[in-house]
């Protein structure tokens, strides 16, 4: 039987780890002698009080939504792909291509285009530890933390000798055409003539992602290769057994997850920067594994995480701009949440079952 | 390139890799005792951190030693009681670690100095000397005044000038070599290049290191006769605090005179690179670390290596170790079975 | 040291005022709601060898694993020579004086023998003296008890019944007095059984008490002095072994009389359906598993292979199936309706195998027939996910699939009989019937079905051995691969008996006996086995020289 009700494991459980991680983020304000209330009402203010606040929590959530969803593709085949921050990196790079050497009639298809490079070289750098694992069985932990920083000395290397424009001394390349830029989302309210969030970098990719939740949803719950996927995850011996090839699923999973990781860069490189910069993904690969461990790998689970983490960023900058709390807390918290929601999992979860398994014991006498 | 630039370079290459070899020891432990550990360069940097730390307040750099391997072993707990205790996954409590250590490390470097998250320079003067008074006033009270000046006053570790060194330095080739490579270093370099030894004779000629790496092959093997795999694993986590606490200490209090954020820069990754390199072998760790400060040591000496007709860019070298890792990792040269029950939390069972 | 001096001789020669070794009063256990031992009582008298037998699932192993301090019984109290003691973990067991040897052992691949013999009784912290004592005792034991290994030798490099003296050794060096031996027999051939049953013999006459775990009864009948027996937790009886009878012990395992004799007529075979030619197989480790296997099934009847298990029927089955092992070398030819069927790259796997027209029950339903966390319904279509009625390509029909599981769940009367539950909550007899169900209702021209009733009880075995000889008399080839004996003889129109990656001789059920396919299984043919007593050819493990095969199929030179 079951240990636990379908709600405990799916809602209860994620609540209380993430409970437990405010509760020491709380401790760790204290430490450093400030008010956590203070901070908190200072955080919601900031993401959530304005409509400024909000163009900033979603541009951020959108980010955390392509990672996220990329980070929980894999883990339904029990690939985890740490690799995400590379995998967005070099989306960053295909968006680059895209927007400065091909001229664009509209953006609407340059965002077609870009859409298109960055998955394809999202794609690409999660394609070689996938066949990695695949061929040779090499973990591919090690292997996507490897190409992460390869992908790092790669952009380094791509903007400083080749993207960055003569005469500049900024590692950067030349701001994209006005025919790429997209339509923020203050413009599109604008049109109905509401102001809302002006000069906020929140834009039409945000409505992609959400798209790309449903697209995830439908992927592995309603398709055969979902279904494909979800059984090489629980067991490989199963899954050759039923004529399911673990090399085609592992690349296949790896190349969607790179995919989703690479696509971030519309959001962040075509949105809001309209260049490629130095370290553009800001560590918000990494944010995808606190974001898909919270979601449970669900897509409903990965847009509230990534949600949540959205309000953390934009809060955590409001903090360090009227407090001095550093931007770091955010990291810690990000820390906290990883380590509740995703290894000390069974902390939170042995003594729920041990509850609920006597209940029903006692119910059943 | 004459022989002095090759005694330089390799002189250098000796410094940066003592870092990596004290964490890809301490990832060794840890790993052939079953737990796996991406959260090195976590436990590093806290190390770095606390150790700058406190031999900043104190003025004392062995003070500052005993910090940064508190600071490493809090997080090895975390990470023995994710993964050995609750049995989590270890690879995301790593993970966490790593965060965890980014993100503190400034918050209280923050709240402490106030220097936007680094440590000052732990350099005697006038910076330092207002922020160890409290605690040089308060030890001359007990050792008294003279003695409280000197152990106050080394907040970082020096080189040490080996016997002769002086003496034999104009002996051809090896008088060099003795006194430019060999001597001349700080105490940790020295201490970590004794823990290959000592590693490879633990492990080896043991009964702690006999059931270490049994325990990572088949823990059941080693419940089963009546040894119990967590104290064993606990041991193991805890080893690697300790050696990650060295390197962390090396890097703010050897290596650079204080901390500033995120300073180990990957070198954690590094050292678990080449722990995959090493074969989880101790003396092949002391080879694999060697070649990635080798290699890090050319890069730094030469941005644009120049070879010929081909200009190889800094960063291709940066990148360099974790390209050899995942040529490795494919089994394309010498295949790396890591050991059997690595990253599975032990569950008794029939 | 003196662990050989008390000699207590064998049961009839103990006086009454000796204790038992073991005594154990009222020990219940249960995980969560499952009740694995409730109200235990056992003695186990000193100097004999004591069976418990009793089917899968009895609750035996969770038994001893109390004995060994794996679990804490939830009530109960254990004596150990008269005088009661808490077994906390495994070294309060060991200092008690029990050694276990594990069904599965635990022993550390890559360590010598001499090694996995100290880890943890080393005499101090350094591991030279150890090493240096352990090797001298080793050679005292190896007399002793015909318990020969090489010291030096890593475990990986050794047989299965090598690699179970290693983990006797280990006991013995600990002094162990009580040695409980969990299925031991499982995976060792005939030959290599009566040789553990010499040892256990020579370990009892030193004065060491024995226990046996089996669910085998001639184990039972052959070797123990006294036998408990098992049913669903609580121990039904003991027994002296002498005064019962195999037909008294098989009724108290099951709770009824047995009948496993399948109704059925006559097989009427008719085109052949499977070729298999010259089948060879080499695996990861270089080991040959398959050295060239030729059989045929034709439509409308029965093959069963009989062998222990680890002769390659695991292999056959995977190959025919399209899941080898990685790494695997295979050579050969089969023909399936007369077509070739691929074994190696392009179109040798399952999925392809499955549109041949193969159906396969596997050995391992847990790990490979089903995807335990998946829900039933889901499971409904595994393997077949391919097909139209499933799926149109891209997305899954699950309306139909979920439509198609209540009706399986219907006909096969699988319980509970909600689809929406997870595989896993299922119990094992259960689980078969949705795999059963799932294969058998494709209607395959060839069923794969591989040790079809493990772990399943009576009722669920016979409604599942009904439906396999309906797919025969429907006209359909089934290749059926089992360890039980009875299973095979009874179920089968033809049986072959695998013995180290050959088919060493066929014959018919109805006329053989299962002495003479024992023969056959330890790897002894008509002809060689007048000369050399009937058992020598399998001393040598076939991994221990994989390049010379020890034994000649029949009709070889």
């Amino acid at each position: 039987m079951d240990k636990m009700p379908k709600w405990v494991d799916v809602i209860l459980t994620p609540v209380i780890s993430l409970l437990l991680a405010a509760a020491i983020s709380a401790l760790v304000i204290l430490a450093i002698g400030e008010s956590p209330w203070e901070a908190l009402k200072t955080m919601v203010t900031g993401a959530l009080g304005s409509s400024y606040g909000w163009g900033f929590t979603l541009y951020y959530t959108t980010n955390f939504i392509f990672t996220g969803l990329a980070v929980a593709v894999a883990y339904h085949a029990a690939l985890f792909n740490i690799g995400g921050e590379g995998q967005a990196g070099l989306g960053g790079l295909g968006v680059a291509l895209v927007c400065l050497f091909i001229p664009w009639p509209h953006w609407t298809l340059a965002l077609l285009g870009a859409m298109l490079g960055a998955a394809a070289f999202g794609a690409a750098w999660a394609y070689i530890p996938a066949i990695l694992q695949a061929k040779r069985g090499s973990h591919i932990v090690i292997t996507t933390i490897m190409f992460n920083f390869i992908a790092a000395a790669l952009l380094n290397w791509a903007l400083v000798r080749w993207l960055r424009p003569v005469g500049s001394m900024d590692p950067a390349s030349a701001n994209f055409p006005p025919s790429t830029h997209l339509p923020k989302i203050s413009d599109i309210f604008a049109r109905f003539g509401i102001e809302w969030g002006t000069h906020t970098p929140a834009n039409v990719t945000f409505l992609i992602a959400l798209l790309a939740c449903v697209a995830v949803w439908l992927l592995i719950w309603r398709t055969r290769l979902g279904y494909e996927i979800r059984a090489f995850g629980k067991s490989e011996t199963a899954a050759r057994y039923a004529g399911i090839s673990p090399v085609r699923i592992t690349v296949i999973t790896m190349l969607i997850s790179g995919g989703l990781a690479g696509l971030m860069a519309i959001n962040n490189v075509m949105g809001e920067a309209e260049r490629l910069v130095l370290n553009s993904v800001e560590g918000a690969g990494f944010i995808g594994i606190a974001v898909a461990l919270m979601g449970r790998n669900h897509p409903v689970g990965v847009l509230l995480a990534a949600l949540l983490f959205g309000f953390l960023y934009q809060g955590g900058g409001e903090l360090a701009l009227w407090t001095s709390i550093p931007r770091e807390l955010i990291i810690v918290i990000q820390a906290l949440v990883i380590l509740f929601t995703g290894a000390l999992d069974n902390m939170v979860r042995m003594p729920l079952e041990r509850f609920f398994t006597a209940r029903r014991l006692r119910n059943r006498a | 390139m004459d022989f002095n630039t090759i005694l330089q370079i390799l002189d250098s290459a000796v410094r940066l890799m003592t870092p990596l070899l004290l964490a890809c020891l301490a990832g060794l432990y840890s790993e052939r005792a079953g737990v796996f550990d991406i959260g090195l360069e976590g436990k590093m940097l806290m190390a770095a951190f606390t150790s700058a730390t406190v031999a900043a307040l104190t003025g004392n750099v062995w003070l500052g030693l005993c910090a940064g391997i508190i600071g490493s072993l809090m997080l090895s707990l975390v990470h023995g009681l994710a993964s050995i205790t609750f049995r989590g996954n270890q690879l995301i409590s790593g993970v966490a670690i790593n965060f965890l250590a980014a993100g503190l490390t400034v918050l209280l470097g923050q709240k402490i100095f106030g220097l936007g998250g680094r440590t000052p320079t732990l350099n005697p003067g006038a910076e330092l000397e207002a922020l160890t008074t409290p605690f040089r006033d308060w030890l001359s009270g007990i050792v008294g005044p003279d003695l409280a000046v000197t152990l106050t006053t080394m907040p970082r570790f020096t080189e040490i000038r080996l016997p002769f060194a002086d003496a034999l330095r104009d002996v051809p080739v090896i008088g060099p070599i003795y006194a430019e490579l060999i001597s001349d270093h700080s105490i940790l370099v020295y201490v970590a290049f004794l823990c290959v030894p000592a590693t490879w004779w633990l492990l080896n000629r043991t009964r702690f290191g006999l059931r270490l790496r049994a325990v990572g092959e088949n823990p059941a093997a080693v419940d089963t006769a009546g040894v119990s795999v967590t104290r064993l694993r606990y041991a193991a986590v805890g080893i690697c605090g300790v050696l990650c606490g060295l390197a962390g200490a090396y890097l703010a209090t050897g290596l650079s005179a204080g901390f500033v954020k995120d300073m180990t820069a990957g070198r954690g990754f590094i050292a678990l690179a080449a722990l995959i390199f090493a074969k989880w072998r101790p003396w092949g760790a002391l080879g694999a670390t060697f070649l990635f400060g080798l290699l890090e040591a050319i890069a730094n000496r030469y941005p644009n290596l120049e070879l010929g007709p081909i200009t190889i860019p800094s960063m291709f070298m940066n990148a360099l170790p974790y390209i050899l890792t995942v040529i490795i990792l494919a089994g394309f040269v010498g295949r790396a079975i890591p050991p059997r029950a690595g990253g599975e939390p032990y569950v008794k069972e029939r | 040291m003196n662990d050989t001096v008390t000699k207590a001789g064998g049961p009839d020669s103990a006086p009454q005022s000796i204790p038992p070794a073991i005594e154990l009063r009222g020990i219940s256990k249960a995980f969560g709601p499952v009740q694995a031992n409730r109200n235990i009582d056992l003695t186990v008298q000193k100097g004999t060898i004591h069976g418990i037998i009793g089917e899968n699932g009895a609750g035996k192993s969770t038994l001893m694993s109390i004995l060994y301090g794996f679990y804490k019984p939830d009530s109960g109290e254990i004596l150990i020579d008269g005088k009661p003691i808490q077994i906390t973990d495994s070294m309060t067991a060991i200092r008690a004086g029990i050694g276990m040897v594990f069904q599965h052992f635990k022993l550390v691949r890559n360590f010598t023998v001499l090694e996995n013999i100290i880890l943890g009784a080393e005499d101090g912290p350094l591991l030279r003296p150890s090493l240096a004592r352990a090797r001298k005792r080793l050679r005292e034991l190896a007399e002793e008890y015909e318990l020969q290994v090489d010291p030096d030798e890593a475990i990986e490099e050794l047989s299965v019944g090598h690699q179970q003296r290693v983990e006797i050794l280990k006991a013995l060096y600990r002094q162990a007095d009580i040695l409980i031996l969990d299925e031991p027999t499982g995976v060792l051939t005939p030959a290599e059984a009566d040789h553990l049953f010499r040892i256990l013999n020579g370990l009892r006459d030193e004065g060491k008490t024995i226990i046996l775990i089996t669910h085998k009864l001639r184990e039972i009948m052959e070797i123990t002095d006294n036998v408990s027996v098992m049913r669903r937790g609580e121990m039904v009886a003991s027994v002296r072994t002498a005064e019962t009878t195999p037909e008294e012990l098989a009724e108290l395992m099951v709770g009824r009389k047995v009948l496993l004799e399948v109704d059925k007529t006559p097989a009427q075979p008719g085109k052949p359906i499977l070729e298999v030619r010259d089948l060879r197989m080499i695996d990861i480790d270089k080991v040959e598993r398959l050295r060239g296997i030729s059989f045929d099934i034709r439509a409308g009847e029965i093959v069963g292979i009989a062998g222990v298990s680890g002769n390659g029927q695991t292999q056959l089955l995977e190959i025919l199936g399209g899941f080898p092992e990685k790494g695997a070398k295979i050579s050969g030819e089969v023909m399936m309706n007369g077509q070739p069927l691929a074994l190696n790259g392009r179109g040798s796997d399952a999925a392809e195998r499955r549109e041949r027209g193969i159906g396969h029950v596997p050995e391992d339903r847990q790990d490979e027939g089903l995807i335990m966390d998946f829900p039933a319904w889901e499971n409904v279509s595994f393997g077949y996910h391919n097909a139209p009625e499933y799926s149109n390509g891209i997305f899954m029909d699950c309306a139909a699939i979920r439509a198609d599981a209540e009706g399986k769940f219907q006909r096969f009367d699988v319980r509970p009989p909600n689809p929406e539950l997870a595989a896993r909550n299922f119990s094992g007899g259960n689980q078969q019937k949705i795999v059963v169900a799932r294969e058998v209702e494709r209607n395959p021209d060839l069923l794969l079905i591989g040790q079809p009733t493990r772990g399943v009880d009576i009722g669920a075995i016979e409604f599942i051995h009904k439906r396999i000889v309906e797919l025969r008399d429907a006209g359909k080839a089934v290749l059926l691969v089992s360890v039980e004996l009875d299973e095979i003889m009874s179920l089968s129109d033809r049986v072959l008996v695998m013995f180290d990656g050959m088919i060493m001789g066929e014959r018919d059920p109805e006329t053989t006996t299962a002495g003479e396919l024992g023969l056959l299984m330890a790897g002894v043919t008509d002809r060689d086995a007048s000369g050399r007593d009937g058992i020598t050819p399998a001393h040598r493990h076939p991994a221990d020289h994989p390049d010379e095969p020890t034994a000649k199929p029949e009709g070889q030179a």
